[in-house]
């Protein structure tokens, strides 16, 4: 069943459908989390992903990334340098954005993921999406999915009052400005350069002129 | 990457006694830089216990008016922390100055302490490193050493420590608390935290095998004002080549440890003592011993300088 689907749908298409294609292609489903043995190299992990519940048996050297990508068939999230230099890989997990390649998937027991293909859909977009697209925010995409997760958390970051290393007062209530937004989003890297347009899209989205 | 069994503890001591008990174990926190280098088959445990559960994840005033921070707070966390902000802004700036957002909210205040050096012949493992491979040689010494340590360092090896938190933390005079697997606890100075290389470079800090890391104390707050001035190659998500954590008085006198220079956070008293005679006088002290390369002794008129501006800084 797995192969007729993939088949059958077009990279594009696979990448729209979002959850519901992983669904299609989840492991067998297990009753609840378990501990693993002390002496298995695989485990039982459940994650919550873009709102469903996913239950899947892993070797334990598989990464978040390459569990989202190769068991739960979610490839919007990209591997770039794989070392957490690039930011491609880039989700948000219990509300806080980190790389998925840096992380092991049996570390997220019960966590709630969000990767690009839980924050909209090409019928309905996220404003951040909405705002690359208007905004010209990319041109090959690769590292897009990872700017698009890293820039919707920047904005909960600032909102939360979390410093950066160019906020002027880290006591001062923080501001939204475009070398702050530069800053915050140095740990995605787009070789195309389309850096200027990321900015204005994401200040687009914060509600201010860039 | 090896393959590898895994457990969660559930507590300090039984983490501990779980590393005792089964050869190859590490502990794994936030894993930024620990699974990197498993990927590279730099590190290679046969068994990770996972230390995230473990509740320490808080900021804890202690009755002497400082802090304990558990060893789980995140670097995003301890960075933004009011209290941290107010009254030591020299680690919060130190923290926000290293790595990326996404890395920051996954690292560890436990796991910077403890990350391995970034010496690119560290990372490449057709190249012999002392480090790495005991007694099979240090690359960077006549290789590419730009980056590398101009004190304190020795014939085996000559990488620097690259966490900006450290250094930030040897300037507040801070405490490492930690447990072992018999389930003793005790407490080691910043001062005494890393080690320099020697003819060890492999052993990088005071830690026993199996001890682990439970918390961090900052001491009451000492004041005045406090900066953190990181020179790199990129305005942003680089390693220093020379970082200054300084704490300095209405007085002139005050504290200075300096990052990207050698092997751990870089003071000396008697370069604290010279702090009201200029940025000159504290340099003259640090790196009277310095043994820079070619390629890197351009780090002492760099650290001079760096140190400079931020004591013009303070002055406001």
């Amino acid at each position: 069943m797995r192969e007729d689907f993939e088949l059958n749908m077009s990279r594009r298409g696979l990448l729209a459908a979002g959850a519901a294609s992983a669904a299609a292609c989840a492991a067998p489903s297990v009753a609840g989390a378990q501990q693993s043995r002390p002496d298995a190299t695989t485990t039982k992990v459940s994650l919550n992903v873009n709102g469903e519940t996913r239950a899947l048996d892993l070797d334990t050297r598989t990464t978040l990334l390459d569990a989202l990508r190769e068991s739960l068939h979610l490839t919007g999230t990209k591997k770039g340098c794989d070392h957490g230099q690039c930011g491609a890989c880039t989700v948000i997990v219990e509300g806080r954005r980190i790389n998925s390649c840096l992380t092991l998937a049996v570390m997220h027991e019960g966590d709630k993921i969000t990767t690009v293909e839980g924050l909209g859909t090409p019928q309905n977009l996220h404003p951040m999406q909405a705002a690359f697209i208007k905004h010209d925010g990319f041109q090959c995409g690769y590292c897009t999915p990872g700017q698009i997760c890293s820039a919707v958390a920047v904005l909960d970051e600032i909102k939360a009052g979390i410093p950066s290393h160019v906020s002027a007062d880290l006591n001062a209530t923080m501001e939204l400005t475009t070398d702050e937004l530069r800053e915050r989003m140095s740990g995605n890297i787009c070789r195309c350069g389309a850096y200027s347009n990321i900015v204005e899209a994401i200040t687009e989205v914060a509600g201010r002129k860039a | 990457m090896k393959s590898f069994t895994y457990e969660r503890a559930r507590s300090p001591g039984e983490a501990a006694s779980a590393s005792a008990r089964v050869q190859g174990a590490k502990f794994i926190a936030g894993g930024t830089n620990l699974l990197d280098l498993m990927k590279l088959q730099i590190e290679t445990p046969a068994h990770l216990i996972d230390v995230n559960d473990l509740g320490l994840d808080t900021i804890e005033p202690l009755p002497n008016g400082g802090l304990r921070v558990g060893a789980l707070v995140r670097n995003t966390d301890l960075a933004a922390d009011a209290r941290v902000r107010r009254d030591y802004g020299v680690l919060s700036r130190a923290l926000l100055a290293g790595a990326s957002g996404q890395l920051r909210n996954k690292a560890t205040t436990a796991g910077n302490l403890l990350q391995r050096t970034r010496c690119p012949y560290f990372y490449d493992t057709n190249q012999p490193c002392n480090k790495r491979q005991p007694g099979s040689g240090c690359s960077a010494i006549g290789g590419i050493n730009r980056q590398h340590a101009i004190v304190g360092s020795s014939d085996a090896c000559i990488a620097t420590h690259p966490s900006d938190m450290a250094v930030a933390l040897r300037a507040l005079d801070a405490e490492v608390e930690t447990v072992s697997a018999d389930g003793k606890t005790r407490t080691i100075p910043m001062a005494d935290f890393h080690k320099l290389p020697g003819d060890t470079p492999h052993v990088e800090t005071a830690l026993a095998p199996n001890e682990l890391i439970t918390g961090v104390t900052l001491p009451p707050p000492v004041g005045g004002t406090q900066i953190y001035r990181k020179v790199r190659d990129r305005a942003s998500y680089a390693f220093a080549l020379v970082s200054v954590a300084a704490i300095v008085q209405r007085d002139g006198s005050g504290r200075v440890a300096v990052g990207g220079v050698a092997h751990k956070p870089w003071r000396m008293d008697a370069a604290d003592a010279a702090l009201p005679r200029g940025a000159k006088a504290v340099t003259a002290q640090l790196f009277a011993d310095a043994k820079p390369t070619q390629q890197n002794a351009f780090k002492l008129p760099l650290a001079e300088r760096t140190l400079a501006a931020a004591l013009a800084k303070a002055k406001g």
